[in-house]
């Protein structure tokens, strides 16, 4: 009996352990479960499911075993009915699942062969594999002489492999629910995968403790209504199947009507079949037979199709009428010959349920018993926040992006409006950075400046860092990043330095002389001046391209004007102090958010004061620096080491012990 | 998805190709053939409404150039999954490429009427003529059941095989294939009433038309005649199968797709492959199978539109417009569901007035709930108006777990974008849905039914599923449920 255990041994475990075992915080509030007792006497042969019925979920489906497990718990059952969850392509060893307000583990395993070993328990399994992958697993489940019911929830099994599943099962007298179906539930004992419904309405329908009514129905949403009718009409529901839609499914009406007209607790049978296939006359033969001495309520759906000019494929696969005998009409006229109680509709049939009810009340064959009190189930978070019951408030927040819904939104521009628009990168940039569409001509901008801060050459630190780094075998993020690191506010900084010293002058008032002469006093470089070899008669081509683009299509720009004044200056001193890329980059940047209409004052400066610059410079110069990863990487080249000529040896002599004591180590430099 | 009947041209081609090479079950009388049959010689014509009919001919004229042999006779015929053609003069025997060009020229396109169905003739067959006695002609079918694969066969086949159910040798082939009968069985089970000449051949046609049963899957195939035409001796003889009706297992598509296409490929069918640009490429090394629709209803384009939306989801969304003008139109979740409604409908005697089947399941998103309805609404207020108004039941079972607040969602999108028509058509809106959130969803409808002013009732589960349907078709019904109150 130990094997049964489901959590306490073995290689299934975390490997902290969950049996009591130390490392475990005492208000975890996990529920173990210890192994259940067996029944003394085994279950009768028409007991399928029972109190203690334990299963297998095949396939990683949480939503559908926290629903069994929520059954179990209102039904008070001690233990829950999952035993395990067989997933073949886990990495996972437990899930966690809630047991009422608790928690508990399950254990997720690999391969059949294990889930079989640990548990001798179980004896049914929810296969919730796909349809092509459910006749493999369903075949391999039915090599384990344990099991005795597999409810397959597949839709799409080809009819060849669902009558070679079937064959097998008959063969080793295992009971096959499906396929195509949600499954059964047996009322306060067991349920299959998600029948029922939500919690609400297995409370609505009473589905918690049993009833009298045993009901066999092909269409699994319709067994839902089927719970709801018998709930509405009866004393509630004892055992409900659902045989699935298709043509052939593993067990039909007749194998679970004689069940039902084996088990004591059931005193009426109700049968939903539907056009298709001919098992409905299975159980009219059985009825005549003698075997079946219940009273069966009965209706097949899809009546309509005798009156339809051209044929139909209705939503089952099955439900399709190859001959005559196969009509819904045929087999309601049929059923009613036969002494079942056949509604004229559909729409009749819980009237007339409730008639045979009554009559059984009456005479005595049902005594209907004291109602329990309704249980409670606590509500999912996420469900009650669906229903909009709940809220709290999230730890994070997002304004840019959502990609929730039907299409990725860019600020709430659909990604496919995106390209539509042809707003380009520019455009991207200016939903994502600010939340708005700018006007062309600051999109286009955007993009100049990004294409101006590409790449300034191998030389630079950032770029001689990415080559060093890629040279070291590195990979692209690494060899992009180190290069990265290196912007600061020396280099690639000059940006934001020229946009904030220009700005603070401009606003202050100061004419660009007395600009000039304050930062000489304060001993203080202008950010944005100065260039090693051009000059005002040899200018800087990116900075005419900067200046004519500006003036062309800014509406004004009042800052880059304020720093050609600044360079009339400079340039007087020294011809080579002229406004630099970075400078004129800088100083329009800023015309663009103060002037471009979209920004209000204090955006315009509060996106100056988060560094918006220097994301531009790096966004841009990213190009560049993947450019140079890429180019190594192209040319093969070896580690680099720098030459040792190259660099100059100055250390401390220890040895002639010379220096006073704590500065023996220090270098003097002289200047 | 489900069993679906394929073209005669494509069940012809599968055949022709496997024979030779599906596995048998066991060994047949006869050796293994030395070489795979030939090319299918199979005319398959199809002709759209935009292009003129002979284009379409001249292009056959083109890619089958057999067609233009001298002296060659040929069989034409529709082929779009109608029975008894030959009853119907549907069927061109014995005639040369002009004479069948002719007879199909005056066909194609236009509407013809087959028992009670009109339809318009726009797929055909041509094959070549196979001149026999009519005591050659053989019937045979396999069909599956539950228990195994029943094969029926009768030497009495042709036009005028009447009652095979009745007068057929029936042979059931258990799904354990390892109790597949052996040669004697077949023949003495089958073949009582063939000359013991071509015993052999028949059988290992049989057997290895069984085979190919198997292995592609089929869940239906008829072959009438099944012409066996015995040599001079009378100890052997050729096998044409003339005619051939057949449905494949569309779920099997992931095993057999692979079979299905290369039987259909150019190559096997002896057409030769014009590499073009825009040609595009297939999964396998054949056209994907395609599936017809019945005779008399070619899928409108909002069938196919919502069949291509069904197609990109795991959620199920089902369109049949059964009568375009009919006044009783559904909006229904569910798959029994949906059948329950048209049941109601039809019993209500409103089965002709009934204008589409259709359900939309497997928690579909809010917009392809919205889609879905707005394509229904649409049909519906296309259709002319009636003197007495029309009737849209939006209907369902108690869901297990699709949120009913979020598909209504989509509804009543639909809903108010055509509100002033609704209406105008003096469109009566019944609805009743429960399942997981179905308050707010129920709510949410008849709140807006109010504001759109739309002649609305709303019911919750305390309403049987198809309830509303005799409450709005059946004069003077009533019932003590009261309407959804919020």
């Amino acid at each position: 009996m130990p094997s049964a255990v489901p959590v306490t041994n073995g290689t299934s475990a975390p490997a902290n352990g969950v049996n009591g075992a130390p490392g475990l915080s005492a208000n975890d509030n996990i529920t173990r479960f210890a192994a259940p007792s067996r029944p003394l006497s085994p279950h009768a042969a028409h007991t399928l499911f029972h109190n203690k019925t334990r299963c297998f979920v095949y396939g990683l489906q949480p939503r559908a075993v926290q629903g069994m497990l929520d059954f179990d718990f209102i039904c008070k059952r001690k233990t829950p009915s999952v035993a395990g969850i067989i997933y073949t392509f886990g990495g996972q060893f437990v899930s966690k699942m809630y047991w009422g307000t608790s928690e508990t583990l399950l254990p997720v395993y690999q391969s059949v062969e294990k889930a079989m070993a640990k548990h001798n328990d179980v004896d049914t399994v929810v296969n919730f594999a796909s349809s092509r992958s459910v006749y493999q697993s369903t075949m391999e489940l039915m090599n384990y002489p344990q099991i005795r019911s597999i409810a397959i929830i597949a839709e799409g099994v080809p009819e060849r492999r669902a009558r070679e599943i079937l064959f097998v099962a008959k063969k080793k007298g295992i009971t096959i629910i499906g396929p195509a179906t949600v499954g059964g539930i047996k009322p306060g004992a067991y349920k299959i995968g998600n029948t029922g419904g939500m919690m609400d309405n297995i409370v609505a329908s009473k589905l918690y403790r049993k009833g009298s009514v045993g009901y066999v129905s092909k269409s699994g949403g319709m067994s839902n209504e089927l719970n709801n009718i018998v709930s509405n009409t009866t004393d509630g529901v004892c055992e409900g199947i659902a045989i699935g839609g298709d043509r052939y499914p593993g067990t039909t009406f007749i194998d679970h009507m004689l069940r039902f007209q084996e088990d004591p607790n059931i005193k009426i049978l109700l049968l939903l079949g539907e056009v298709g296939g001919v098992e409905e006359y299975r159980v009219i033969e059985a009825v005549k037979a003698g075997r079946i001495t219940k009273p069966i309520v009965a209706w097949a759906i899809g009546t309509v199709a005798g009156m339809l000019k051209t044929e139909v494929q209705f939503g089952h696969a099955g439900s399709f009428a190859n001959s005559q005998l196969e009509t819904a009409a045929m087999k309601n006229k049929s059923m009613k010959e036969a002494g079942i109680f056949v509604p004229n509709t559909f729409e009749e049939l819980p009237q007339v349920l409730a008639q045979v009810y009554q009559k059984l009340v009456k005479d005595g064959t049902i005594k209907p018993e004291a109602e329990p009190v309704v249980p409670k189930i606590p509500i999912d978070y996420s469900w009650a926040q669906e229903l909009g019951l709940i809220r709290k408030p999230a730890a994070f927040i997002s304004t840019i992006s959502d990609d929730r819904g039907q299409e990725l939104l860019y600020a709430g521009l659909p990604i496919s409006d995106v390209f539509k628009d042809n707003i380009g990168i520019g455009g991207v940039m200016s939903l994502l950075w600010f939340r708005r569409r700018l006007p062309d001509h600051a999109s286009r901008f955007l993009e100049m400046v990004l294409m101006l801060t590409a790449d300034h050459g191998p030389a630079v630190s950032g770029a001689m860092n990415t080559i060093i780094t890629t040279r070291a075998g590195k990979d692209l993020i690494s060899a992009l990043v180190s290069g990265l690191l290196t912007i600061g506010s020396r280099f690639g900084g000059a940006l934001d330095g020229a946009a904030e010293e220009f700005t603070r002058a401009y606003d202050k008032g100061l004419s660009p002389r007395d600009f000039v002469d304050n930062m000489r006093k304060e001993n203080k470089l202008i950010p944005g001046i100065g260039h090693r070899i051009k000059s005002r008669n040899n200018p800087d081509l990116r900075v005419e391209l900067v200046k004519e683009f500006v003036k062309k299509n800014f509406v004004n720009s009042p800052l880059l004007d304020y720093a050609l004044a600044v360079e009339t200056v400079t340039t007087s001193k020294k011809d080579n102090l002229i406004l630099n890329v970075d400078g004129c980059v800088a100083v329009c940047f800023v015309d663009l958010l103060r002037n471009c209409g979209a920004f209000s004052a204090e955006e315009a400066e509060d996106y100056l004061k988060m560094g918006v610059l220097n994301g531009l410079f790096v966004l841009g110069r990213s190009i560049g620096l993947i450019a140079h990863f890429l180019d190594q990487k192209r040319l093969r080249t070896g580690l680099y080491r720098h030459p040792w000529d190259d660099i100059t040896y100055l250390l401390p002599n220890l040895a002639g012990g010379s220096g006073a004591p704590g500065s023996e180590g220090r270098v003097e430099v002289t200047m | 998805m489900s069993a679906k009947a394929i073209l005669e041209a494509d069940g012809k081609a599968i055949l022709n190709y496997h024979l030779t090479r599906a596995p048998v079950i066991k060994p047949t009388p006869l050796p293994p053939q030395a070489t795979h049959n030939p090319a299918a010689r199979l005319a398959s014509l199809y002709f759209p409404e935009d292009a003129p009919v002979t284009a379409v001919l001249d292009q056959a004229e083109v890619t089958y150039p057999w067609l233009l042999a001298r002296d060659a006779k040929f069989v034409a015929k529709p082929d779009q999954l109608i029975k008894r053609r030959g009853k119907s003069g549907l069927l061109a025997l014995n005639k040369t490429w002009p004479e069948a060009r002719e007879w199909i020229e005056a066909r194609a396109g236009k509407v013809q009427k087959v028992e009670t169905v009109d339809g318009v003739l726009r797929q055909f067959l041509v094959e070549p003529f196979v001149p026999h006695p009519s005591d050659t002609e053989y019937y045979i079918n396999i069909n599956s059941v539950r228990e195994g694969d029943w094969i029926l066969f009768t030497h009495e086949g042709g036009v005028d095989v009447g009652d095979v159910d009745a007068k057929a040798q029936k042979l059931l082939i258990p799904v354990d294939l390892g109790e597949y009968p052996s040669n004697d069985q077949i023949a003495a089970t089958l073949l009582k009433n063939v000359p013991k000449g071509v015993h052999n051949v028949l059988v290992d046609f049989i057997s290895r038309l069984y085979a190919v049963y198997v292995d592609c899957q089929f869940t239906y195939l008829e072959i009438n005649p099944l012409v066996v035409i015995p040599n001079k001796e009378g100890t052997s003889a050729e096998v044409y199968f003339l005619d051939l009706a057949a449905k494949l297992d569309q779920t099997a598509e992931f095993e057999c797709g692979v079979k299905w296409a290369i039987a259909r490929s150019p190559v096997a069918l002896g057409i030769p492959t014009i590499a073009s640009k825009d040609s595009k490429v297939n999964i396998d090394a054949g056209p994907p199978m395609e599936f017809p629709a019945p005779f008399g209803r070619e899928m409108s384009k909002e069938e196919a539109y919502i069949a291509d939306l069904d197609a990109k989801t795991g959620a199920s969304l089902k369109l049949t417009i059964l009568n375009p003008t009919g006044r009783v139109w559904t909006l229904v979740a569910g798959g029994g569901a949906s059948v329950v409604y048209a049941d109601a409908i039809a019993s209500a005697g409103y089965a002709s007035e009934l204008a589409n089947y259709g359900e939309y399941s497997g928690a579909p998103t809010e917009t392809q709930t919205f889609h879905y309805a707005k394509t229904v609404l649409d049909l519906m207020l296309r259709a002319p108006l009636h003197p007495e108004g029309k009737v849209l039941f939006i209907g369902g079972g108690i869901a297990n777990f699709t949120n009913v607040a979020s598909t209504f969602k989509g509804v009543i999108r639909a809903l108010r974008e055509v509100a002033p028509l609704l209406s105008e058509h003096k469109v009566q809106i019944w609805v009743r849905r429960a399942g997981p959130n179905y308050q707010e969803g129920l709510k949410n409808i008849k709140a807006v039914g109010q504001e759109l002013g739309l002649n609305m009732h709303v019911y919750g589960p305390e309403m049987h599923v198809s309830g509303i349907v005799p409450l709005a078709l059946v004069p003077g019904k009533t019932s003590d449920v009261k309407e959804f109150s919020g």
